[in-house]
C-alpha cells in the first residue's frame, strides 16, 4: 500500500488523500478515455437513452426524472448509497420494473432510437435484447448446466444456422466458464461454486446474443477472486456488448467502467442522477459537491 | 461451555436452565412414546380383532367379490375397488383443477382478485363434510340423475365403464365431492410451495425474453413438482379415508361396481354404515379387518411421500 500512494503522489498534482487509490486505478486503465471518445462507437447497436425516467412502487417515487445516456459498447456504473434507486433504474431498462405489482415507470426509454415503452412493443422482445445478471446468482435448480444455458435460446425457437450445444459452448467460452465446466455439462448448476454460478448466469444471459447486458452487484456476493473473474469478463465483453453495472465498489467501477453515473435520495427519498461522466472525471474532478463527497468516502 | 466467566453468579442459573433442559427433555420423550404406544396399540386392536376374519377367509379376505351376512361369507373387494376407484377418480379431477388454481391465485390473478378467491378456497375447506354431503345428496346427486345419467343412459343404453344404475348415488357423485373435497388442500399447500419459489427465478427467466406461461412452465412448475406431488398425497390420504360425504352419496351397495353410474361402498362408507348394526362374531371381525386394510393403504401412503421426498430432494441438491 505505501508503494502505491508513494508512485500516486508522483503523478497526480494534488493528492486528495481519499482519492488515491481510486486516481491510481484509473491511470493504469488506459482504455478509459479512448473509448469514451471513440466516435465509431455511436453507429453500433445497444445504445440507450433515458429522458426524465421516474419509477414508482404504488404511490412511492423510487426514481425520479433521470436523464442521461448510456453509449454502445461501454460500460456504464452505477453508484450511489444504498436506497438510492440503483436497482429500480436498472430495472427500467429491461421493462423488469414492471413485474412488480403496483409498480409504474414514467418517461421515455429508447433503445437504438425506439422508445421500449411504446405502445406497440412486446416486453418480451426487450428483455431479449437487453439482458440482465443479478445480485445473487440464480442458475434454475431443476436444470442442468448445459440447460441453463440453453433455456433462453430454446426459448426464441431452434435457429437452423447454429445447433444449441454450439451456442452453449460459446456462451460458456464468453463468460470464461467453459474450461470448468466442460466435462460436466449434464450436472446440476446449483452444484457450482458461487462464483461459477454468476458466470453460468453472465453465460446464460450471453446466449440470447443481447445487445446491453445489466448487471446489479453482480459480485457482490462473491469472493475476491470470484470477483476479479468477473471484472476481467466485463473488460473482455464490452467490445460487443453494452453493459451497466450497479456496484457499491468504487474501486469496482474505477477499475471497469468508461463512464459513471452517481446517484442520490432528495427529502421524498427518491432517486435521482446528480451526475454523469467519464469515470476519470468522475472520481477525480467531479462537478458536484455531493459527488465529491461520496467519492472520496466522506459519507456513504 | 468449558470456560466458565464469572463462574460465581452463573452458576445457579445455568444449572437451573440445564435441569429445565433435563425435565423438557424427559417430557419430549415421554410424549413421543405415547404416541407410539397409540399407534401400536391401534395396530394391536385391529389385529386382534380382525384375526377371526383373517383365520377364515385367509388372504382371499381381500380377494372375497360378495359380503353376506345371511351366510357369513365376508370379502373387501367391493369396497378396496369403492375406495380406490373414488380416490384415484377425485384426484384424476382434483390435481390439475388445485394445481392451476393455485398457479392463477398466486401467478397470474391481481391482488384484487387472488385475495377474494383464495378466502373463498379456503371457505370450501371449512364446510363441515356432512354438510357437502346433503348438499351432495340433494343438489349435485339429483342434477347428476336428471341432467347426466338418465339421458346417457337413455341414449346409449348401457356403456363399459358406465353402468346403467343411474340413481344420482353413485362412484360419479361420490368421486365428484371428493373432489371437491379435497381440492383447497392442494391449492393451498401448492400456493405455500409456490411463495417458496425465489422471485428471482422467475425474473431470471422473463429476462432471458420468456412470456409468463413459459416462465410458469419450465421454472415455476418444475421446482414446485416435489410439493404438487406431496400435496396430492395428502390430498389422496384425505379422500380415502373421508366417510360422511361418501357415506351420503355413494349409493351403499355391497358389491362390485360395474360403471360410474352403479352405486358402491368404499370401506369408510362400509364402516360408517353396517358398524351399528353388525353382530358379534364373524361380521364385526370382517369389519375390523377392512378397517386395518385402509389402515395400510394409508400408511403405504405416507411411506410412498417420504421415499419421494427424500429421492428429489437428493435429486435437486437440496438435501445436501
Ligand atoms: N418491491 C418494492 N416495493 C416497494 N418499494 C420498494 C421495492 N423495492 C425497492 N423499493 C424502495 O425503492 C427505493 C429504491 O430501492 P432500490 O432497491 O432501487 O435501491 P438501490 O439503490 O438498489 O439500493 P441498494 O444499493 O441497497 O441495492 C428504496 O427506498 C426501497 O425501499
Ligand atoms: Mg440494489
Amino acid at each position: 500500500m505505501p508503494e502505491t500512494t508513494a508512485r500516486a503522489k508522483e503523478v497526480t498534482a494534488e493528492p486528495d488523500l481519499e482519492e488515491i487509490e481510486v486516481r491510481e486505478l484509473i491511470r493504469v486503465i488506459p482504455a478509459h478515455h479512448a473509448r469514451a471518445n471513440d466516435p465509431e462507437a455511436g453507429d453500433l447497436p445497444g445504445a440507450m437513452n433515458l429522458d426524465a425516467v421516474s419509477a414508482w412502487y404504488g404511490a412511492f417515487r423510487a426514481v425520479r426524472d433521470v436523464s442521461m445516456a448510456i453509449p454502445s459498447r461501454q460500460v456504464t456504473a452505477m453508484i450511489g448509497p444504498s436506497g438510492c434507486g440503483k436497482s429500480t433504474l436498472i430495472r427500467t431498462l429491461n421493462r423488469m420494473h414492471e413485474v412488480i405489482p403496483g409498480s409504474r415507470v414514467g418517461g421515455r426509454v429508447e433503445l437504438d432510437g425506439q422508445d421500449i415503452y411504446g405502445s406497440t412493443v412486446d416486453p418480451v422482445r426487450v428483455r431479449r435484447v437487453v439482458g440482465m445478471v443479478f445480485q445473487r446468482p440464480n442458475p434454475f435448480p431443476t436444470m442442468s448446466i448445459f440447460d441453463n444455458v440453453a433455456a433462453g435460446v430454446k426459448l426464441a425457437g431452434p435457429r437452423p444456422d447454429r445447433p444449441v450445444a454450439e451456442i452453449v459452448e460459446h456462451s460458456l467460452r464468453r463468460a470464461a466458464l467453459w474450461d470448468e465446466v466442460k466435462d460436466k455439462l449434464a450436472s446440476r448448476a446449483v452444484a457450482l461454486s458461487g462464483g461459477q454460478q454468476q458466470r453460468l448466469c453472465i453465460a446464460r444471459a450471453l446466449a440470447v446474443e443481447p445487445e446491453v447486458l445489466l448487471m446489479d452487484e453482480p459480485c457482490s456476493a462473491l469472493d475476491p477472486i470470484a470477483t476479479a473473474k468477473i471484472e476481467d469478463l466485463v473488460r473482455e465483453l464490452r467490445d460487443s456488448v453494452t453493459i451497466v453495472i450497479v456496484t457499491h465498489n468504487l474501486q469496482q467501477a474505477a477499475r471497469i467502467s468508461d463512464q459513471t453515473a452517481f446517484f442520490f435520495v432528495d427529502e421524498a427519498r427518491s432517486g435521482h442522477l446528480v451526475e454523469i461522466g467519464p469515470t476519470s472525471a468522475i472520481f477525480v474532478a467531479p462537478r458536484e459537491q455531493l459527488t465529491q463527497d461520496y467519492v472520496s468516502g466522506r459519507f456513504g | 461451555m468449558s470456560i466458565p466467566i464469572r463462574t460465581g453468579s452463573r452458576a445457579p442459573t445455568s444449572s437451573a436452565r440445564s435441569a429445565g433442559d433435563r425435565i423438557f427433555r424427559v417430557l419430549s420423550l415421554g410424549v413421543a412414546g405415547m404416541i407410539l404406544l397409540i399407534v401400536a396399540g391401534i395396530f394391536a386392536q385391529l389385529a386382534l380383532g380382525s384375526a377371526e376374519a383373517f383365520a377364515l377367509f385367509g388372504l382371499g379376505f381381500l380377494t372375497g367379490q360378495t359380503w353376506d351376512v345371511s351366510m357369513l361369507v365376508f370379502g373387501a373387494l367391493p369396497f378396496i375397488a369403492g375406495t380406490v376407484a373414488t380416490s384415484v377418480l377425485a384426484m384424476l379431477l382434483a390435481v390439475p383443477l388445485g394445481v392451476a388454481t393455485a398457479v392463477f391465485l398466486s401467478e397470474i390473478a391481481p391482488r384484487r382478485l387472488a385475495i377474494p378467491m383464495t378466502l373463498l378456497v379456503e371457505l370450501i375447506a371449512a364446510i363441515p363434510s356432512v354438510v357437502i354431503g346433503l348438499w351432495g345428496v340433494m343438489i349435485l346427486g339429483a342434477f347428476l340423475r336428471d341432467g347426466v345419467e338418465v339421458p346417457v343412459v337413455g341414449a346409449f343404453g348401457e356403456l363399459p365403464f358406465l353402468g346403467s344404475a343411474a340413481s344420482g348415488s353413485d362412484l360419479l357423485a361420490a368421486s365428484l365431492l371428493l373432489a371437491l373435497m379435497i381440492t383447497p388442500t392442494i391449492v393451498a399447500i401448492t400456493r405455500e410451495v409456490l411463495s417458496t419459489i425465489p422471485q428471482s427465478h422467475r425474473e431470471a427467466f422473463l429476462g432471458l425474453g420468456a412470456t409468463r406461461w413459459e416462465t410458469i412452465r419450465a421454472v415455476v412448475l418444475p421446482q414446485a413438482r416435489t410439493g404438487i406431488i406431496g400435496a396430492s398425497l395428502l390430498a389422496l390420504g384425505r379422500a380415502m379415508g373421508e366417510t360422511m360425504a361418501v357415506t351420503m352419496t355413494i349409493g351403499n351397495a355391497d358389491r362390485l361396481p360395474s360403471g360410474l353410474f352403479d352405486p358402491a361402498q368404499t370401506i369408510a362408507s362400509k364402516l360408517a354404515t353396517s358398524w351399528g348394526e353388525a353382530s358379534d362374531g364373524v361380521e364385526r371381525s370382517s369389519l375390523i379387518a377392512l378397517g386395518l386394510v385402509l389402515l395400510f393403504l394409508a400408511l403405504a401412503l405416507v411411506l410412498a411421500t417420504r421415499l419421494l421426498a427424500r429421492g428429489s430432494l437428493r435429486r435437486s441438491g437440496i438435501g445436501r
